[in-house]
């Protein structure tokens, strides 16, 4: 789950971790008040959407006056932001964030992540603050250092040392400005189970102090039961309502832009669905894993779900049943029918547990549109064949 | 011969009482593996599915002499139950429960490994030798005794390449379902040579994702240490940029970890690799005309 920037600074406050001064705003009116509170002389209108890349995009803008605040409020609230990180449409901006201006005399780059081959965190830092890290990499991967902290004996001084020194950061004050700044964000990191933390620009203000200009926060889903607190920061309009509607039955849904409609067990099985329709000239419409405990109700709900999509012209149901048993995926295809209308080809393959239950359930079900695959590759094939009206 | 388990193989299972716990210890039990007792605390001294239940894993190891354990428990005392059979003496911990949180599993997996004790999964299928020992949430039937060995992050995927395999007219010796979270126990670099080594496999089917670079680390040992051939897939060629598909290890952000660049590494490796999974089986049967 990803946070706000804005929210992500509430936690980063929380643990002290210096940010600018900011506030959260919903309407321009609201976003003059807080920058009179803030009290300036400069101030930053900050687009809060869950995408890098909003400066770019011109939803970040500075203000030197309150008259400037409003206008650019007025600019940016409720324009559609499109970042390298959105999809082609954007996302509507619904929320500020008014912030003081910072004095710049140094921009590095600081995040916490998940380093999968040492299995423990992993501090990342650059020089090169303010750019996207990515072509920092790939440029100059030299000016990248990274610090992995073993959790079993948590942040200590050289880990400290180790960032501060490759960042070729000396001065007493500065370097001890820098190491607590990290030691911070690395104890948020683990309190929280944070999947990532990153920060750029960070910033090194005039006098000596570090500052997050920027915040990025992504949280553990499976850990969010332990905090209410983040669990509750979930903006659910940053995210596509038909995931979320699918991920309220179980159903992990996301949507692509093809003809046939799929429904799988197992992310992996899912995945090699897409890729041999793909292979046999088709294009998947959606990626619908139904899970482990599929019953004749998520199942119902998925071919909703997928049904709601204009571009469907043929579903393909593939289930090789392990937990997930073929009777109730039949069972589930016959309530679907009842409760939605189907109106397009289904080709149903079956697999595993209790398939030879399911395949009778079908047969006496006598369902219109519905054909049976054989295998994965007839299944395919036949569904291949059905979107194109074959 | 098989790898990691068999029909001497003793099993204890931690969260035995628990609904999944218990349908799938019966299923276990019904295929043959030695399940000789489970944990649930506060439940010690009760008998389930015929065997004995106790209170904690040191216990169970003492009484029973288990070596192996399946692990059911809810997802946020995974971690607890991995370090509690790490410190118990438990030799290969089978991890089935999806939704462990990482932080946990970094934890145990850096106990497990201090303390010697392999680890399968988390949020994976099991291990299964075929016709001896299920261990973990597979259908068993699909699974006949043979020569090839697999070994899949996907669940499902492990399933539809085993099916296919035995259609083919061939059978597996063993399959693991390793997972796909961020952090896994056993991965290819483990069992690859492990196959390798295991006289009664002749032929290996290996199933990968995107996300992640342990199958591009597979590459680089099959070329140096594998001999027996190899067929692998590898699931998300036609996975969008930066969308989480189902389970944490499919995801691809940037250039690192696509399907392309996993499938590029295999194929230069002097690995088969098929495009869809749908032609695993015939593959299998190619590579296995050839030798």
């Amino acid at each position: 789950m990803n946070v706000h920037e804005y929210q992500a600074k509430q936690i980063f406050a929380k643990y002290g971790v210096p940010t600018p001064k900011g506030i959260m705003v919903e309407s321009v009116k609201d976003a003059v008040t807080a920058a009179e509170q803030l009290g300036g002389p400069v101030w930053v209108v900050k687009a809060q959407i869950h995408a890098g890349g909003r400066g770019l995009g011109g939803g970040v803008k500075l203000a030197k006056s309150l008259e400037e605040v409003e206008e650019l409020a007025n600019e940016i609230l409720g324009m559609t932001l499109v970042t390298h990180q959105t999809t082609a449409e954007g996302k509507l901006v619904q929320k500020l964030y008014i912030e003081d201006g910072a004095d710049i005399k140094d921009e590095f780059y600081l995040s916490v992540v998940l380093d999968r081959k040492l299995e423990m965190p992993l501090i990342m830092a650059s020089t090169e603050g303010g750019m996207n890290i990515e072509d920092v990499a790939e440029k100059t991967p030299e000016k990248i250092i990274t610090v992995p902290v073993d959790p079993s004996i948590g942040f200590q001084g050289f880990h400290g040392r180790e960032l501060a020194f490759g960042l070729g950061i000396t001065d007493k004050k500065k370097k001890k400005n820098i190491i607590s700044f990290a030691s911070k964000l690395y104890k948020l990191y683990m309190d929280n189970d944070a999947e990532l933390i990153e920060i750029n620009p960070l910033v090194r203000t005039g006098n000596g102090e570090f500052l997050a200009l920027d915040g990025k926060m992504g949280f553990d889903n499976s850990a969010l039961g332990r905090h209410p607190d983040i669990a509750a920061m979930r903006d659910l309009s940053e995210e596509d309502p038909d995931e979320v509607e699918a991920s309220k039955y179980g159903l992990s849904y996301v949507a692509l832009d093809g003809e046939i409609g799929c429904m799988v067990n197992g992310a992996g099985l899912a995945m090699g669905t897409m890729d041999t329709i793909n292979h046999m000239g088709g294009t998947p419409a959606n990626f619908l894993d139904v899970g482990g405990s599929a019953n004749a109700e998520t199942v119902a709900k998925g071919f909703e779900i997928i049904l709601k999509n204009p571009n469907v012209k043929a579903i393909f149901v593939n289930i090789f049943g392990g937990i997930v048993r073929c009777d109730r995926i039949a069972n589930g295809i016959i309530e679907a029918t009842k409760i939605t209308d189907v109106n397009v080809p289904v080709i149903v393959r079956l697999d595993g547990t209790n398939a030879p239950e399911a395949a009778e359930i079908l047969k006496n079900a006598n369902i219109a549109n519905l054909i049976v695959g054989n295998d994965l590759g007839d299944g395919a094939a036949k569904a291949v064949a059905a979107a194109k009206g074959e | 011969m098989s790898i990691l388990v068999n029909k001497d193989t003793k099993v204890i299972v931690q969260g035995f009482t628990g609904k999944e716990g218990s349908f799938h210890a019966e299923q276990c039990l019904a295929y043959g593996t030695q399940i000789v007792g489970g944990v649930t605390p506060n439940k010690g001294g009760q008998e389930h599915l015929g065997k004995p239940v106790f209170n904690t894993v040191a216990e169970a190891v003492k009484n029973t002499g288990a070596t192996v354990s399946m692990i059911f428990v809810p997802p946020a005392f995974v971690g607890d139950a991995v370090m509690e059979a790490a410190e118990a003496g438990i030799e290969l911990a089978v991890i089935i429960t999806e939704g462990a949180p990482v932080k946990d599993m970094q934890m145990a997996k850096a106990y497990a490994t201090k303390h010697n004790m392999k680890t399968i999964g988390p949020n994976c299928p099991g291990i299964i030798t075929a016709e001896e020992c299920k261990i973990g949430i597979m259908p068993g039937m699909i699974f006949k005794k043979g020569n090839v060995g697999l070994i899949s992050k996907s669940g499902t995927l492990t399933y539809e390449g085993a099916n296919q395999v035995c259609k083919e007219g061939f059978g597996i010796t063993t399959a693991v379902g390793i997972g796909g979270d961020p952090i896994i126990g056993l991965s290819y670099k483990q069992i690859l040579p492990m196959f390798e080594a295991d006289p009664e496999t002749e032929a290996i089917v290996m199933i990968g994702e995107i996300g992640g670079d342990l199958e591009i680390q597979a590459a680089k040992l099959i070329k140096e240490q594998i001999t027996k051939p190899v067929v692998a897939f590898i699931a998300g060629q036609t996975a969008p940029k930066g969308k989480t598909m189902g389970h944490a290890g499919a995801i691809v952000s940037g250039t690192a970890g696509t399907a392309a660049e996993k499938m590029a590494a295999l194929e230069a490796a002097g690995v088969k690799v098929v495009v869809s999974p749908a032609e695993i089986g015939k593959a299998v049967a190619e590579v296995l005309a050839k030798k």
